[in-house]
Parts: structure tokens; C-alpha cells; sequence
């Protein structure tokens, strides 16, 4: 029998599943999680679901119907502990005991948030934010919260700290390198977020060194190094993820920096099982240099297409302009395109008004875009990505032309 | 609870009950409704959940916001007068009956 296990139930597993039936694909599907709840959307529990503007069911990307009607299988609230391959088939063992046979595999595990080990880590109110129980925890907190500690300033460090500003806390973001979001976007784009958000009252600290967070058992406040310290009653740590490789590595998978390595059809080393999300490294979307870890819901849905294509046969390269978007207070941020590696980045429009567009280039050819709140700019380059078109970087800081008319075929 | 009608593409029509205050687009994708793909889930960030309002509903629905009217230019599907991201269109009781056609590209 030809019966497909999903290991994972999030942005990622539940496109797989839906792929598989889009494609015709009429044999069992298991789609196996580990939350209590069925798949639902993770970018809103930083913003709208923080704030009140959506709730549980909002967040759901299915009705529960929709998983019977298509014959899915879904299985929460019970994670898969082992799995192994025997011949040609495998097998699934739950934390309950439940055993999953299946011929075909695809492991789409996401990640979780990298813990801070630090003194004082784990007291009550140092919270973390991935799952919804953890945004139910932080909810809960909210409103009794005053004043709010954010460590790190990445994008869902920044997302909440923008959210208690906006609530009318004191708000403090401690990031330890020298600029804001430094993974993503280019210091033009970090230097915007730090004035903006200081404009909106946030108190944010650069190259901040922390010596340990204290408090009897709730937290009370974050010491740093040179003994300042800064009152707290709730710490919200966003420092990055780490990808779930737990049953990759049982399955003797190749895992790169904790990531579990695929090709450009999401295969991993082994070529049964395929793998999609935050938890691998994909090559290059775009036939860029190197391999990339990819935490967004594009690559999530679009990687878990291409590794239920696979898992039928169906062999279709990964071929994608990655973008992914940002809210922090009324900034709308939309990055089309990876700029990493850029050796030029050209501003457009004046980040003074909080309307403007950095554009980046390597050798000349347009290769990412950061805009914040400029949608028509944004447009403009991601579909210019998927053209294989450029920009030329001389003429785009003229505002008085829309991006979209300079839009060229790249040179061959 | 107020319903609506999707016409896909290819012609299929979908009636749902939505809850009041979802959006046109949820109560759609929930549900597995051909044509709306929705990527980013309603942040009006991807102009992939495109639909023509019926000529009926235009008034009552509305017109697009700011950033929803930059998005539309970039939709895939020609604009029309009557398009709207329907993630931004948000159920009311008023909109009982509304009959939206789904955008024939939405990618
Ligand atoms: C607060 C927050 C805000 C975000 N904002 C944005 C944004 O604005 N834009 C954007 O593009 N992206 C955003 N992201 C990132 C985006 O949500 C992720 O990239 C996406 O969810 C990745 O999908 P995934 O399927 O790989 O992982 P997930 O959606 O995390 O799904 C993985 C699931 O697998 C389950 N699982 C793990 N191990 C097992 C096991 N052994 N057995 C069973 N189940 C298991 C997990 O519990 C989880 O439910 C945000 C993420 C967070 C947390
Ligand atoms: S769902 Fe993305 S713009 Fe409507």
C-alpha cells in the first residue's frame, strides 16, 4: 500500500497533505502533530492574535471538516517519538503508544526557539513565543504586564515589542549585536527600525551585554553587565530557532548545522523521505550560490508543493522568489528576493517619512528588496525576480517613475 | 450568520455560512475552495486572494484600503473596478448573500 506519514502538523505538513490530493494522489494520508490543535497560521501570534484582533479560530488554516472530506488523517496532540524504516516499509511510534505504518515519509517538524541559558532564565514571566500556548501564556501576562523586556531584536522580538508599546507598556529591546534584525535585511533597513521604533518610545539597546535576569520567583527585572538594571515583569525571548532534527537523525538522515539537508526536489539523503519548512536547507530558490535556511510561511508552503510532487513521482526543482513580511506597529515591512550576499544596496525614497525601499544587487543584477510600507515597490521586484528581469540600480532611487516601468530582462 | 457565494473560475459555485467579522477569503480557504490561494494567510501581502465583487454588493462592500489598492496592481488577474483582496473584506450581517468570482490567476 502506498500510504503516506506526515510527520509535523503545521504550515508545511498541511500544505503537503493538501499538494498530495491537488495532485491526485487517492491513497491514505497521515498527517501527524504534536499540538493540541490542527494546523493553523503562526504569524498572527505576534501581531493580530496578540492584540486581540484574531482569535483561536482565526488562526486556523482548515476547518476540521476539510480534513475529512479530503481523507486526511489528521492525528494531534500526540507526537511521533521514533520512527524507523524496515525493508520497504516503516514505522511511526507516538507518545501514546499509537504505531503508524507507512510506505512513504515526509518530515516537516519546524523548529523551536533557541533558549537563552543565562542565570535567571527560568523564572515565571521569561517566556518564549512559537506555539500557540505559548501565545495563550504571553496573552495571559499581557495585560497585568507594565513593563516589558524584549531579548533580542529580531522580527518577533520586535513584533511584540511593538504590540506592548502600542498597549502603552515600557518597553526595552536588548539585542546583542550591533544593529536590529541583522540576519535579514541590510543596515539601512536595521537603522529605520531602530529610529522607529524608538520614535514610538522603545527603548532600544544595541551591543547589549546581559548579566542574568533576577527575581525571587517571578522575574522583577534584566541585570546587565555594567550593573544596570532594567525593571521587568514579563521577558519575551525571540533569539532565533533551532530546527526539530530529532527523528532526522534516527533515520541516519544528513543534517547540516542541526538543519536536515535537502535537494532541490525537498528529498533528503535518504530518497524516501522527503522534508519541508523551517526545520532544512534547501539550495538556493532562485539558482543563487550555497544553501539556505528559509524560516517563512512562502517556504513552507511552496517547499511542501514541490516534496508532495516528489513523493508521486513527479520530480519539479524548487524554483521560487522566497518573500516573506513584517507588522511592527503601522510599519508594513515586505522583503521579495534573498539579499544575502549583496555588494550593493540602493535606497529608494527617504526612510525620514517611513515610506522607502532598499534595493540590493551582486554583480550588478537585482537579486532582493526590503520595503517598508511601499507595496507597489515590493510588487515590482518579486515579480521581476520570477521574470529573471532586473532594475538597473542607477535609475532606481528615482521616485518620480514607478519601480515597475524600469523594470528590464536581465543581461544573459 | 450571514452566507456567501463563490464562483470559481471554472464556473463551480460554493455557498458557505461565515462567521460573523471573518474574512471573505477564511471562510473560503477553510474550506478548501478552488481559486483563492491566499499565501499569507490575510496580511495583505501577497494579492493572491483576489475576487470581483458582484455589481449587487459593490456599494455595501466598499472600496479597497491603501495598502490593499497598491497590492491590487500587482495581482496576477486583471483589475477591475469591482476587485478586492478578499482577506480585507470582513463578514458583516449586511453582506448576507454576497457573491463574489474568484480571479482566474491569482499567482
Ligand atoms: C510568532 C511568529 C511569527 C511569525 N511571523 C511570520 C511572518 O510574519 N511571515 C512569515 O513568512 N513567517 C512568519 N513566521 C514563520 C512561519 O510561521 C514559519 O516559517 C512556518 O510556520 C514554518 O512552517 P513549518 O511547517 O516548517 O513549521 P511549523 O508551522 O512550526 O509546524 C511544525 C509542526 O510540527 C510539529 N511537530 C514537531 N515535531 C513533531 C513530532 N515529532 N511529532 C508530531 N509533530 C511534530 C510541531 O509541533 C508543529 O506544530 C512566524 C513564526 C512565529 C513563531
Ligand atoms: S491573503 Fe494575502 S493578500 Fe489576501
Amino acid at each position: 500500500m502506498d500510504d503516506i506519514l506526515i510527520i509535523g502538523a503545521g504550515q508545511a505538513g498541511m500544505q503537503l497533505a493538501v499538494s498530495l490530493r491537488d495532485l491526485g494522489f487517492t491513497g491514505p494520508i497521515t498527517l501527524s502533530g504534536s499540538e493540541a490543535s490542527g494546523p493553523y497560521q503562526r504569524p498572527p501570534l505576534s501581531k493580530a492574535y496578540l492584540s486581540g484582533e484574531a482569535d483561536v479560530e482565526t488562526l486556523e488554516l482548515r476547518a476540521p471538516s476539510f480534513y475529512d472530506d479530503k481523507h486526511i488523517t489528521l492525528r494531534c496532540d500526540d507526537a511521533v517519538v521514533a520512527v524507523e524504516f524496515t525493508g520497504e516499509r516503516g514505522v511511526a511510534t507516538t507518545a501514546s503508544g499509537a504505531r503508524i505504518e507507512f510506505a512513504q515519509l515526509a518530515l516537516t517538524p519546524g523548529s523551536e526557539p533557541r533558549r537563552l541559558q543565562i542565570e535567571g532564565g527560568d523564572l515565571d514571566g521569561v517566556l518564549y513565543l512559537r506555539d500557540l500556548s505559548d501565545a495563550d501564556e504571553l496573552k495571559g501576562r499581557w495585560d497585568a504586564a507594565a513593563n516589558v523586556v524584549v531579548i533580542g531584536g529580531g522580527f518577533i522580538g520586535l513584533e511584540v515589542a511593538a504590540a506592548a508599546r502600542k498597549a502603552g507598556k515600557a518597553v526595552t529591546v536588548l539585542e546583542a549585536a550591533d544593529r536590529l534584525i541583522a540576519r535579514a535585511v541590510s543596515p539601512i533597513t536595521s537603522e529605520f527600525y531602530r529610529q522607529a521604533h524608538r520614535r514610538r518610545g522603545t527603548d532600544v539597546r544595541l551591543d547589549a551585554r546581559i548579566a542574568r535576569l533576577v527575581g525571587e520567583t517571578a522575574v522583577a527585572g534584566v541585570e546587565l553587565e555594567d550593573g544596570e538594571l532594567i525593571p521587568a515583569d514579563l521577558v519575551l525571548i525571540g533569539i532565533g530557532v533551532v530546527p526539530r532534527s530529532g527523528l532526522a537523525e534516527q533515520l541516519g538522515l544528513e543534517l547540516s548545522g542541526g538543519a536536515i539537508v535537502v535537494d532541490e526536489f525537498a528529498r533528503t539523503s535518504d530518497p524516501r523521505i522527503v522534508a519541508a519548512g523551517d526545520a532544512v536547507l534547501l539550495p538556493h530558490p532562485l539558482g543563487g550560490e550555497g544553501r539556505v535556511r528559509l524560516e517563512s510561511v512562502q517556504n513552507a508552503v511552496d517547499q511542501a508543493k514541490v516534496a508532495a510532487a516528489t513523493l508521486i513521482g513527479k520530480l519539479e526543482p524548487y524554483r521560487a522568489v522566497p518573500w516573506f513580511w513584517s507588522d511592527q506597529a503601522d510599519l508594513k515591512l515586505q522583503i521579495a528576493g534573498l539579499s544575502s550576499g549583496f555588494d550593493e544596496a540602493v535606497l529608494r525614497g527617504n526612510p525620514d517619512d517611513e515610506h522607502f525601499s532598499v534595493l540590493y544587487y551582486r554583480d550588478g543584477q537585482l537579486i532582493a528588496i526590503d520595503s517598508v510600507n511601499d507595496a507597489p515597490d515590493y510588487m515590482a521586484v518579486r515579480r521581476a525576480l520570477g521574470q529573471n528581469a532586473t532594475i538597473p540600480a542607477d535609475q532606481a532611487p528615482d521616485t518620480s517613475r514607478p519601480l515597475k516601468s524600469l523594470v528590464v530582462p536581465s543581461p544573459a | 450568520m450571514p452566507d456567501i457565494t463563490y464562483i470559481s473560475p471554472d464556473g463551480t459555485s460554493t455557498t458557505l455560512e461565515a462567521r460573523l467579522g471573518d474574512s471573505v477569503m477564511e471562510v473560503a480557504v477553510k474550506h478548501g475552495v478552488e481559486g483563492i490561494v491566499a499565501e499569507c494567510g490575510g496580511a495583505c501581502s501577497c494579492a493572491t486572494c483576489h475576487v470581483y465583487v458582484d455589481e449587487a454588493f459593490t456599494d455595501r462592500v466598499g472600496g479597497a484600503g491603501d495598502l490593499e489598492d497598491d497590492m491590487l496592481d500587482g495581482a496576477a488577474a486583471e483589475r477591475l473596478p469591482n476587485s478586492r483582496l478578499s482577506c480585507q473584506i470582513k463578514m458583516r450581517d449586511e453582506l448576507d448573500g454576497l457573491l463574489v468570482r474568484i480571479a482566474p490567476e491569482q499567482l
